[in-house]
């Protein structure tokens, strides 16, 4: 048996339990996977959006599925469908806040989870695939929600898609039959409606797809947890159920009232007023901005205001806005450190916070106008951003001594216990 | 079949048929995905949009700027006056990145004395957003999106876009019809 031996297993009680059992395992496969199994017995909050997550999927295509009962995909009647949502639909404002905060408070969570990932270095041997998983996820996420984005044809809508689609341009000789190719058309217009309500209706299974590929990948190497020590023995590990159930249970439950506090109380707080006017293919809005969940990336975009050597300022900007995606990918493998948790590297978790205060600051810089101090401060931002993958992370796993790290999860707990003048517990908590 | 001898290096007829069928299947794999993919590209509908436009400009005075479209694209038409002309004529190489000479970026009717009109691309060469009408001389247009600014001729002055504003193939037919489209008047 391996380290990550099960708490239990799966006894089906009932004669049809039984019948059930030898023919297809499927309740035996999830008893397995969500109650009997096993967790790092020291797992904090951070460890909650994961399945907070799965929840919002699931939420999210429940919506999108009934939202799309009522929406038409046509540029002369997708607008007017959108407001007939809001106010004829039987509860169709509240189908629809639901869906769009709902992208917003995913994207909150989704946030969540990858900073904890990287302050606990959940990314390293032999969670590289994990992580890699994760980032094809996000970047299904930000595809989905850029299309459905477009789907409500307000100008925001419009011109988001006509400035996304717009980055292919900045390749030479391909750019343009590119952009075609996914407008269907020499301008954003109904094809390109047509399309985005398509494929914004099947990604997010594809993102399940994958989803199912991150459950899989993870319940192989089994969770990390603060130390960043492996699973030593069975004492390290508690069953997912109740310990881990409960705790995401309670953590989804909070995350649901600020949820709710949005959807109730300031709906349109996360979106722009522009989009509440119809697109207008001859008239630009004033100050296109896109959500909040982009800025960051649009900052980054923004930044390249020069030339460098041949590549020409816009794709100069169009590859530093990939380039800041495509280097997480990298990141299991620029992280030289051998010590897995920030708990542990004084020097990493200072640059740690210094990166997520450089992230919020880029996307404040995002929602700003690209002129004057704001462009010079984007791109220090945005050498701060590459420089903290590409050089402070590299650099600090050769010469940052870190703390002494404790010989086990379990010896580590029952040090914090002892500090806290806590009795020790056995070493199986008590059922 | 069973008196044949297998020679274990010859191929065998299960080889055959492999790489056969192989081949085929990969080759009609592609043949079948092409089709997936050539739908995306404009349809007929969208191409024969494509057709040129003719526009009355007799309303345009000197100074004034129109949007008009063409494949659902917009695009500007602009009359300059004299001294709109002369301040982008002062612009020298070293004032932009992409640098055209004022008479190629200007043109007029056959009949007029002299060439006035700007028929340039609406959409900011950086990501397509539509650039506001300035009336600042030499700076014409300014993008709302990313800053970049243009000239009266709608030549890149600075900010992120690369290159001007693209002309389109135009012709005037007459002093008051503007052909967007073609550049052989009656076409």
């Amino acid at each position: 048996m391996s380290k990550f031996e099960s708490h239990g297993s799966y006894t089906p009680a009932t004669g049809f339990g039984k019948w059930i059992d030898a023919r297809m395992p499927l309740p035996r496969l999830m008893h397995d996977s969500f109650v009997a199994y096993p967790v790092p017995r020291n797992l904090n909050y951070a460890y909650t959006f994961g399945g907070m997550l799965s929840i919002m999927l699931v939420a999210q295509i429940l919506t999108g599925i009934v939202l799309a009962m009522h929406y038409t995909s046509s540029i002369d009647t997708a607008f007017s469908s959108v407001e007939s949502i809001m106010r004829d639909v039987n509860s169709g404002w509240l189908l629809r806040y639901l869906h769009s905060n709902g992208a917003s408070f995913f994207f909150i969570a989704v946030y969540l989870h990858i900073f904890r990932g990287m302050y606990y270095g959940s990314y390293k041997a032999p969670r590289e695939l994990l992580w890699i998983l994760g980032c094809i996820i996000y970047l299904l996420m930000m595809a989905t929600a850029f299309m459905g984005y477009v789907l409500p044809w307000g100008q925001m809508s419009y011109w988001g898609a006509q400035v996304i689609t717009g980055f292919f341009t900045a390749f030479p000789v391909v750019g343009e039959p590119i952009q075609q190719l996914l407008l269907g058309g020499f301008a954003v217009d109904e094809p390109t409606l047509n399309r985005f309500f398509s494929l914004h209706y099947l990604l997010p299974f594809m993102i399940a797809g994958v989803v199912i590929l991150h459950v899989w990948a993870l319940h192989v190497t089994g969770q990390t947890n603060p130390t960043g020590i492996e699973v030593k023995t069975k004492t390290d590990t508690i069953p997912f159920t109740p310990y881990a159930t409960i705790k995401d249970a309670f953590a989804l439950i909070v995350f649901f009232i600020a949820f709710a506090y949005f959807v109730f109380y300031i709906p349109n707080y996360l979106g722009h007023p522009d989009n509440y006017i119809e697109a207008n293919p001859l008239v630009t809005p004033a100050h296109i901005v896109p959500e909040w969940y982009f800025l960051p990336f649009y900052a980054i975009l923004r930044a390249i205001t020069f030339n460098i050597g041949p590549i020409d300022s816009k794709l100069g900007g169009v590859l530093a806005m990939f380039g800041s995606i495509a280097v997480l990918f990298l990141l299991p493998w620029l992280d030289t450190s051998k010590i897995r948790s920030a708990v542990y590297r004084p020097w990493y978790k200072l640059f740690f916070w210094l990166f997520v205060a450089d992230a919020i600051f880029l996307g404040w810089l995002g929602a700003k106008p690209a002129q004057g101090v704001y462009t010079l401060l984007a791109q220090l931002a945005t050498a701060f951003y590459f420089a903290f993958f590409l050089i402070i992370l590299p650099v600090l796993g050769l010469i940052e001594t870190p703390r002494r790290t404790p010989n086990s999860i379990t010896e580590a707990v029952l040090e914090k216990n002892k500090k806290r003048g806590r009795v020790a517990p056995s070493a199986t908590p008590a059922e | 079949m069973s008196e044949q001898t297998i020679n274990a290096d010859e191929p065998t007829r299960r080889d055959f048929i492999y790489v056969a069928t192989g081949m085929l299947g990969a080759v009609g794999a592609a043949a079948l995905a092409w089709p997936f993919i050539d739908q995306m590209r404009p349809d007929a509908a969208v191409r024969a949009a494509g057709q040129p436009v003719e526009i009355d400009v007799s309303g345009i005075e000197e100074g004034q700027a129109i949007i008009v479209t063409w494949r659902g694209r917009p695009f500007f038409v602009r009359r300059l006056t004299e001294t709109e002309i002369a301040a982008a004529s002062s612009l020298t190489e070293g004032d932009m990145k992409d640098f055209q000479p004022v008479d190629e970026r200007i043109g007029g009717p056959a009949e007029a004395a002299s060439e006035q009109w700007v028929v340039c691309s609406a959409n900011c060469t950086h990501l397509g957003c539509i650039p506001t009408t300035v009336d600042d001389a030499p700076e014409g247009w300014s993008c709302p999106c990313h800053g970049s600014v243009f000239d009266m001729t709608g030549r890149i002055l600075r900010g992120p876009a690369p290159i001007n504003l693209p002309l389109p193939p135009y012709v005037f037919a007459s002093e008051s019809t503007l052909i967007v489209g073609t550049e052989t008047a009656g076409a």
